[in-house]
């Protein structure tokens, strides 16, 4: 953005960009805040940092390997026809693990229908992810045993759920916190809006993690906003940052101090994590008729997996052993994966009708009863045939 | 120019190419119907040749789509706005229920609403959650807005083009399941009226009355029928708003029985308005109470549920034997 900016010196909006961000920058700051380069090196940033033990950034490594593996197995049993659908992180592991292991266990998620690192994180049985692609529920796991809401397709609408319900921690005087997920392109919904101005008025212990993965489908980013996604979060009142979003330890640093000062009372903060959505939009896209080649080329250099690859063999921190471990254990869950959707029964054809309501309904049951003596029928038919 | 047979999707790029071109006011909005064409290529093609002013992609917000689309209707425009999917529809409905619909009575006149708000809807795409629902009910419920849908590619050229003629603004409801249907469309035809309902095939024992994706599924059924020695006569609809209640009740007082088919839940459907009125207007032709079939008061159910859930040919020929067993 700076270096646009200072391009085009003759627009004074964007004059005013460049100094301030000149000033900024002598304060020690920079737009976009990345402690592990697309190289692999290691850099301090003056505002957020990070200490982390081999452990954890082996363990970080192993999330987003497992994850990117889980994924490319669901692209592989859509195209066998397992699946109905799948939509691809590719390319987004690191913002979805840095920002998932972020959290506490008493912290809330509200995904969207990307966040398979996030569930990984919270413990969401990866199988579970799969039900609603392969068409035999709406989501079918119970968003209250992990803190992992249901995803959400109707774009942005969570946002706002994830705001009320950050209001109730607030209300009962708790200290957990909410995290939303959003996409550059649900950054133009009125919900999300609206979410933003619900959780600034309320001071309302909400996160709110945009992935800028550069396209709403066929669109890029310039087709929703003219800037910077984080910079909305000002004219709400509230903090916005953009941080590398293939950069694992960053992700996890900013997302961490947004979180604990959500749960000190200090309100919500918008994180952008830049990044960009390696695959098609889903396995029903086609991006070769929209976006360029090269562009996908130039982010490839960026792999989030790669830096962290790279930064883990250069520092010693993890040897050949470790590395075919974890590949053993990629192909196991694979194979497990593949297994479990493979083995996953279609509902009955009942179960259509089941909790429509809490209570129950005078016309649900009617009809239940009378496509249960219409089904009954046909068997009868056949069988007397 | 002469009869050409294509599918039902291509019918409608053509559709909106020909009123592109004779009318420079006219504009397609929509997310991702410019270069993507959109995600079923319905506007392939048109944003290369009329360019972005004309063809325009819009951001990732449906009640902003609808919503200045009614500013730019204002302004002189003709909007033709494309929501990508029936279930995504909601986040404009208060723009389409409390302003579109009403601009017109509120301003008595003076001001006209000539848009058309295309909507892809209906099941059987094996499609996940909000992605084959049927809520034309919806629509039609609301006074000052029209209602369509096309079960063909002839059909489906001609109303769009009626519906982007019309100053009233106009659902168009795509029957998405059908987009690869071919048939033959003649676009130098004289068209039938925008909400005149037609029998698609004559038949003197029961009238089968469906719209949009529907209508193949009666024409299916009829056909059965008559293997069996029934003769159904199936009315293609066309309109849910206005209904062409003279049509059917011509059909109805021929053959005395009726059958609504819908993909849409039943309860307080398009069927149940039919119904209604039909039995008011025909009591005493009718040999048989009118029977619905549609989809049930339960959210739409996973894909792999949707065959049992849609009104397929057998719970229409079930319908039809209950009621010809009166
Ligand atoms: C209200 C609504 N409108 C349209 C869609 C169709 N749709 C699904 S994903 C998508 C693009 C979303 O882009 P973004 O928010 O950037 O998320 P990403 O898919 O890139 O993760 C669209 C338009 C939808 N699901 N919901
Ligand atoms: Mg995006």
């Amino acid at each position: 953005m700076e270096s646009t900016a200072a391009r085009k010196p003759r627009r004074s909006g964007a004059k005013r960009t460049s100094a301030g961000n000149a000033k900024k920058k002598a304060a020690g700051q920079t737009d976009l805040v990345q402690l592990l380069t697309p190289e692999g090196e290691r850099v301090e940033h003056p505002e957020y940092s990070i200490d982390l033990t081999p452990d954890e950034l082996r363990g970080l490594y192993r999330d987003m390997v497992l994850t990117r593996r889980f994924d490319a197995e669901a692209t592989t049993l859509q195209r066998q026809g397992e699946l109905g659908l799948w939509a691809s992180l590719l390319g987004q592991e690191a913002a979805q693990i840095g920002s998932g292991r972020a959290l506490n266990d008493s912290d809330y998620v509200f995904p969207t229908y990307r966040e398979h690192g996030v569930a990984w994180c919270r413990g969401v049985d990866p199988t579970n992810l799969l039900g609603m692609f392969r068409g035999v529920n709406h989501g079918g796991w119970d968003p209250n045993s992990n803190n992992f809401h249901l995803y959400t397709i109707v774009i942005g609408s969570q946002t706002l759920h994830a705001t009320g319900y950050a209001m109730g921690i607030a209300k009962d005087g708790a200290d957990s916190a909410v995290i939303a997920y959003f996409g550059d392109g649900a950054s133009s919904q009125g919900d999300v809006a609206e979410s933003f101005t619900f959780s600034a008025v309320y001071n309302a212990p909400v996160v709110f993690f945009c992935q800028n993965n550069q396209w709403a489908i066929s669109e890029p980013t310039e087709r929703q906003t003219r800037v910077p996604l984080y910079q909305r979060a000002q004219g709400f009142g509230f903090p916005g940052v953009r941080v590398d979003g293939n950069d694992v330890l960053a992700c996890l640093a900013v997302t961490r101090a947004a979180l604990e000062r959500a749960r000190t009372g200090q309100g919500p903060m918008l994180i952008e994590a830049f990044t960009y959505r390696m695959g098609a939009h889903t396995t029903s896209d086609d991006p070769t008729r929209y976006r360029s080649a090269e562009e996908r080329e130039l982010w490839e250099t960026k792999d989030p997996i790669l830096r962290l690859h790279t930064y883990l063999t250069k520092q010693g921190l993890a040897d050949e052993e470790f590395f075919a471990g974890l590949e053993r254990e990629s192909d196991a869950l694979a194979k497990r994966v593949r297994d479990a959707v493979r083995a996953m029964p279609d509902p009955d054809d009942l179960a259509m009708f089941e909790h429509t309501y809490a209570d129950g309904h005078a016309l649900v049951d009617e009809e239940r009863a009378q496509f249960a003596a219409y089904q009954a029928s046909f068997v009868t038919a056949e069988e007397g045939i | 120019m002469a009869a050409e047979k294509m599918s039902l999707s291509k019918a409608i790029n053509a559709s909106l190419r020909t009123a592109l071109e004779n009318d420079p006011k006219v504009l397609i909005m929509g997310e991702d119907v410019g270069k993507l064409g959109g995600v079923f290529r319905v506007t392939d093609g048109l944003q290369k040749d009329f360019g972005e002013d004309r063809v325009i992609d819009t951001p990732l917000a449906e009640s902003g789509i609808v919503g200045t689309a009614i500013g730019l209707a204002l302004r002189g425009y003709r909007p033709v706005v494309e929501i990508q999917f029936d279930g995504f529809v909601f986040p404009a409905y208060d723009q389409i229920v409390t302003q579109l619909a009403k601009m017109h009575a509120r301003s008595l006149g003076k001001v006209k609403m000539p848009v058309v708000i295309r909507i892809p809807y209906g099941g059987g795409i094996g499609a996940v959650e909000h992605h084959s629902e049927s809520p034309e009910a919806l629509f039609a419920h609301v006074a000052g807005l029209k209602v369509i849908s096309p079960s063909n590619a002839s059909d489906a050229y001609w109303m769009l083009q009626q519906a982007i003629g019309s100053d009233d603004p106009v659902i168009y409801f795509e029957p998405k399941r059908r987009y690869h249907d071919k048939s033959e469309v003649d676009t130098s035809a004289i068209p039938a009226p925008l909400h005149a309902a037609r029998v698609a095939r004559p038949g003197t024992d029961l009238t089968l009355a469906a719209y949009g994706p529907m209508v193949k599924v009666c024409l299916d059924a009829a056909a059965a029928a008559a293997e069996e020695g029934k003769s159904v006569e199936v009315v293609d609809l066309r309109s849910m708003s206005p209904i062409d209640f003279d049509t059917l009740q011509g059909s109805v007082e021929r053959t005395g029985r009726l059958v609504v088919v819908h993909e849409a839940p039943v309860f307080l459907g398009t069927g149940a308005e039919i119904a209604a009125r039909i039995t008011e207007r025909c009591f005493y032709h009718l040999e048989a109470p009118v029977l619905r079939v549609g989809g049930f008061h339960a959210p739409y159910p996973p894909s792999r549920l949707e065959d049992e859930y849609l009104p397929g040919l057998d719970r229409v020929l079930d319908a039809v034997d209950r009621a010809l067993a009166y």
